[in-house]
């Protein structure tokens, strides 16, 4: 009689996504604070006592991107990676692969894209498994062999079982209207400059502008700090259960060598979505603090950790 | 003040007994959505087989056992599918793969039909399909395991059977690669 596997991977699948559910409340919880806070000091900044006037406002920003990125930010994503879908008959192989690996998962079988790109890569994106879509690139279906696009597949799958994708896609959204905020921000005190410094003015004032202005400094840089440091554990947790499914961690080892070897950049991607391909597709890693900007924990770390779990 | 501690101890017990029976329902809800996956993968081989067998017949016209043994083989298995256990089911389903390996064995020795394109869709079809059978198995399988682990431990041991909630089977399959082995006999 063959044994009953044991399956480790699923097992963390349902944990993960319950922790992620948490973490998709505190994220909007965090959000939302983050813009209020900006928000109550523009206010401030231009009539005193205007703080609590632009509340309504912030919370109607923030109720609205997350609404929005809800719903539709996977299109959008989507639409901005100009990802094509793939009709039932095109690529029968990495359909196989895709239902195969879902089936092991247990969740249903995902929309697949193709990003008509050479440069090999791929992500996943989308609410929940039910609204779930996966997208690689022409160099990936090019350059990987089997095993190695399973091992990609399943890592992508992986976060799809996870919930990760609905965070991701917060997360991204979520972000970019920070950075859009505080870049309204920086504008309006450059044009408001020269009118208000004939004004009269208390210390009050002066310290509210003080703050309004290190706020709009640093709200952006604590995003995307967050975010890089949410998708770079995911990275990892992604790559193990991803691994166990497929039972071949050489596999996705593999193929984050080849990623790793290519050094063309992905035409399509941006610094907003740059986090949710597998291997950072920007290909321009700074060098600068100690990789706190990077999307991705480094390759070669991710490869060793595969290798040990032989 | 003891009624209220009384109380106190009722509702904690109720409360207990909600989150349990609930995380049982929820245990036993997986393993049949696992179990529905498997179903649909199974009849998918049930399906490509007809097929398979006229297309085979076309070429190798003197195999007619053969072409019997995997017919019963499958109608035993659509009949397990209606009404088996798990377990008939892999039984039934053990039997088929057997009698489809040596389908393919007889069509070894047909240079012709392994060159047909049709044969090799199959081939490839049934191969595909039976991957995600051994992929919908070990989800369906750690699913179960998590059911009756839950069941088994305490204290959710002490009540589970009162309640209704029975172990469920595991889907097990024998490894192709088991039953191969060859017998060197000198």
């Amino acid at each position: 009689m063959a044994t009953v596997d044991p399956s480790p991977a699923r097992l963390s699948i349902y944990e993960a996504a319950s922790a992620n559910r948490w973490r998709t409340l505190l994220l909007i919880a965090v959000f939302t604070a983050l813009v209020a806070v900006v928000a109550y000091f523009i206010g401030e900044y231009f009539t005193p006592g205007g703080g609590v006037a632009a509340l309504p406002i912030a919370f109607a920003i923030s109720s609205g991107s997350a609404l929005v990125s809800y719903f539709a930010g996977d299109k959008l994503i989507l639409a901005q990676s100009q990802a094509r879908e793939l009709g039932p008959d095109e690529e029968l192989k990495l359909r196989d692969i895709v239902e195969s690996l879902a089936l092991g998962l247990g969740i249903p079988t995902p929309k697949i894209y193709v990003i008509e790109d050479s440069a090999p890569n791929a992500f996943a994106t989308g609410r929940d498994p039910q609204h779930a879509s996966i997208a690689v690139t022409r160099g990936l279906l090019d350059k990987l062999d089997r095993t190695e696009l399973e091992g990609v597949i399943a890592h992508e799958l992986s976060h799809v079982g996870n919930r990760d994708i609905r965070v991701m896609v917060l997360v991204t959204v979520l972000v970019g209207t920070i950075a859009l905020l505080a870049d309204v921000m920086w504008r309006s005190f450059f044009w408001t400059q020269g009118g208000r410094r004939d004004r009269d003015r208390g210390g009050g004032g002066a310290i509210i502008a003080v703050i309004a202005i290190a706020l709009a400094v640093l709200t952006p840089i604590i995003a995307t700090l967050i975010q890089l440091a949410v998708s770079r554990q995911r990275e990892y947790l992604a790559d193990a259960s991803g691994a166990l499914l497929t039972r071949y961690p050489p596999g996705l080892a593999s193929a984050l060598r080849k990623i790793a070897a290519d050094k063309e950049p992905l035409e399509v991607a941006n610094k907003a979505t740059a986090s949710l391909y597998i291997a950072n597709p920007l290909k321009d890693a700074p060098a600068f603090f100690d990789h706190l900007f990077d999307t991705h924990p480094p390759i070669q770390e991710r490869i060793k950790r595969l290798e040990a779990m032989n | 003040m003891e009624i209220v501690v009384v109380l106190v101890i009722i509702g904690a017990l109720v409360l207990f007994f909600i989150a349990m029976y609930n995380r049982l329902v929820t245990l036993r809800q997986r393993v049949k959505e696992a179990w529905a996956d498997i179903d649909v993968q199974l009849k998918r081989r049930h399906d490509l087989i007809p097929n398979l067998v006229e297309t085979v017949k076309g070429y190798a016209t003197h195999e007619a056992s053969v072409f019997q043994k995997v017919t019963e083989a499958r109608a035993a298995a659509v009949a397990a599918g209606a009404t088996g256990t798990p377990e008939q089911r892999a039984q039934a389903e053990n039997v088929l793969t057997g009698a489809l390996r040596s389908v393919f064995a007889v069509a070894e020795a047909y240079p012709q039909l392994q060159a047909s394109q049709n044969f090799r869709d199959l081939q490839e079809n049934l191969t595909a399909t039976e991957d995600k059978i051994s992929f919908a198995r070990r989800f369906y399988n750690g699913n179960v395991r998590d059911y009756n682990t839950s069941l088994q431990t305490l204290p959710t041991s002490l009540f589970a059977g009162m309640l209704g909630f029975k172990p469920e089977q595991y889907f097990e399959l024998t490894d192709a690669a088991e039953r191969e082995v060859p017998q060197v006999k000198f």
